[in-house]
């Protein structure tokens, strides 16, 4: 395979590949310095923080196009993972590769800023998910019909109701074309109508050979998206298996 | 970001050259550039226009107070530009420090979301401290040009490398208080006490003459050795040197003595400061999503 600009691609590589990775978190109750050094003097350096372990030793590796649902509990480390394949964070230990670009829907909006218009935020948002002027300029009508706000795209955003901001930042998500797209807790939002037109799309995105990671509570629309699935249960993986039967487990436990 | 090779081969997420990857951002850092501006004037009436009205005000009030009531105005010869020369200086010094300290944390939802080169967000406010210094530097020519100012290259050459210099030493210092700021948002004051303390360590009021009498000779090496203070001399060197009434008196012209050796040192010093800064960004860059 060789993608536009024509890089050569090679097949045998995955597209993600997960070692043995660790992640703790560390949360700090000091927020100043004055603190800090009051507790450090008082020799309570260890009541600075709490410690706990939100990936053990998870090992997975993901090939081109292929399509994977991350599932689990609150806490599972589901989110975690996901930041830590799109490199937001570092793993502790063990050892993360990914191959071209990844972007995504980590969270629908995160670079959307109430005060630009939604023209605005579409280039911003494009550019902030890798994309050229030249590219956003090529999608934007694109971008812009697939969210249906045409009316309101000379509108700052902050005037737009929940669900037209949804609708824009999907859209241009979706139309960044990453590598390795990530999509974490979209499905559940928006309308019943908009929610197909996202599946659709999603759909359409793994029909061209788009590699998908997906993290969802819902666990029919995962099944409707996702091929494989990864079963995350404190930080531990479970299961790495067939979709349904990582559903079923989830419900399930043994 | 474009799919080189290097991209399209197993790689490790969420690492960056760090300020050497920035020309390939160029589109995005605009964007920035262009947001932080929008977010600064929103329902703001005046909008741009505070960028000459607070400049204004600070030059009255100073030469009112530091001209007049401590009499620099017959100490020296156009006090008047002298001043603002040195102010102009100190404000972007002061305004990219603000800023870059306060880049990551402001900016939060995206470092925690999706992973940039966050060089981006600093690289941004460097920016935007200089679109607020360029309409500065207008009002300061208009006001050299009134006084007759006859500019030679190297008082143009000076004027760039003074930008040159301010913008690599609070670039350097900017980053390191950005990272140490996502830990302990008491970098902010401590930026703030940086700030107070800067325009009073250049030669902005005075002229390094006055410092010389004051000072032993070493700690008076040091001082002129300051980056802040060579920025300042070559701004004056620029604007204030070549008005009529400095140059025809040959006592006042050119640089202080031995200007090269402490151009040399505070440019060494700035350089070092931003090789510094991105190492003390880098150390902590892969904790900033967790931390924010």
């Amino acid at each position: 395979m060789s993608d536009p600009i024509g890089v050569e691609i090679n097949d045998q590589d995955p597209m993600v590949v997960v070692q043995g990775i660790d992640k703790v978190f560390t949360l700090r109750h000091t927020r100043s310095i004055k603190e800090y050094v009051v507790k450090a003097l008082k020799g309570h350096r260890a009541d600075m923080t709490d410690s706990f372990k939100a990936l053990a030793d998870v090992s997975f590796s993901i090939k081109a196009g292929e399509s994977v649902g991350l599932l689990g509990l609150n806490g599972s480390g589901k989110s975690t993972l996901l930041k830590l394949i799109s490199g937001v964070m570092q793993p502790d230990s063990g050892k993360v590769r990914i191959r071209g670009l990844v972007a995504g829907l980590i969270e629908v909006g995160a670079g959307f800023h109430p005060d630009l218009t939604g023209r605005e935020n579409v280039y911003l948002n494009g550019a902030i998910l890798g994309m050229s002027q030249e590219e956003i300029d090529r999608k934007f009508d694109d971008i812009v019909a697939f969210s249906e706000i045409e009316k309101f795209i000379d509108t700052e955003v902050k005037f737009y109701s929940s669900g037209m901001f949804l609708r824009l930042a999907f859209s241009v998500a979706t139309h960044s074309e990453p590598d390795i797209f990530l999509v974490d807790e979209i499905l559940a939002v928006g309308d019943e109508p908009f929610q197909r037109k996202c599946l659709e799309r999603i759909a359409e995105l793994k029909r061209r050979g788009q590699t998908l990671v997906v993290v969802s509570h819902d666990t029919k629309r995962i099944q409707e998206i996702c091929d494989r699935g990864i079963l995350l249960d404190h930080g531990h993986m479970l299961l790495d298996g067939p979709i349904a039967q990582a559903v079923d487990r989830l419900h399930n436990p043994q | 970001m474009e799919r080189t090779a290097a991209v399209m081969r197993l790689h490790r997420p969420g690492h960056s050259r760090g300020l050497l990857d920035i020309p390939h951002w160029s589109f995005l850092l605009k964007l920035l550039v262009r947001k932080e501006l929008r977010v600064r004037y929103r329902g703001s009436l005046l909008g741009m226009i505070w960028t000459y009205v607070k400049p204004a005000v600070q030059l009255i009030v100073y030469f009112l107070a530091m001209g007049k009531f401590f009499s620099m105005n017959d100490r020296v010869t156009n006090y008047i530009v002298y001043l603002f020369a040195g102010i102009v200086v100190v404000n972007v010094f002061n305004e990219v420090m603000r800023n870059t300290t306060a880049s990551i944390v402001s900016n939060a939802p995206l470092v925690g979301k999706i992973y940039l080169p966050r060089e981006l967000f600093p690289m941004a406010s460097l920016w935007v401290a200089f679109v607020h210094f360029f309409p500065q530097v207008a009002v300061l020519l208009v006001a050299t040009i009134f006084f007759g100012w006859r500019p030679g290259l190297l008082n143009i050459g000076a004027f760039l490398l003074g930008i040159l210099l301010v913008a690599t030493l609070a670039l350097g210092l900017g980053l390191m208080f950005a990272a140490w700021n996502v830990i302990f948002r008491d970098a902010e004051n401590i930026v703030e006490l940086i700030s107070m303390v800067a325009i009073w360590f250049s030669p902005v009021f005075y002229n390094a003459d006055m410092v010389a009498r004051a000072l032993p000779d070493w700690l008076f090496f040091i001082y002129q050795c300051n980056p802040l203070t060579c920025a300042v001399e070559l701004f004056h060197y620029a604007f204030w040197a070549p008005t009529t009434a400095v140059t025809s008196n040959p006592d006042l012209l050119g640089l202080p003595v031995g200007f090269g050796t402490f151009l040399a040192v505070a440019f060494a010093l700035s350089l070092a400061l931003l090789a510094l800064g991105q190492l003390v960004f880098r150390r902590h860059e892969a904790r900033f999503a967790e931390e924010l």
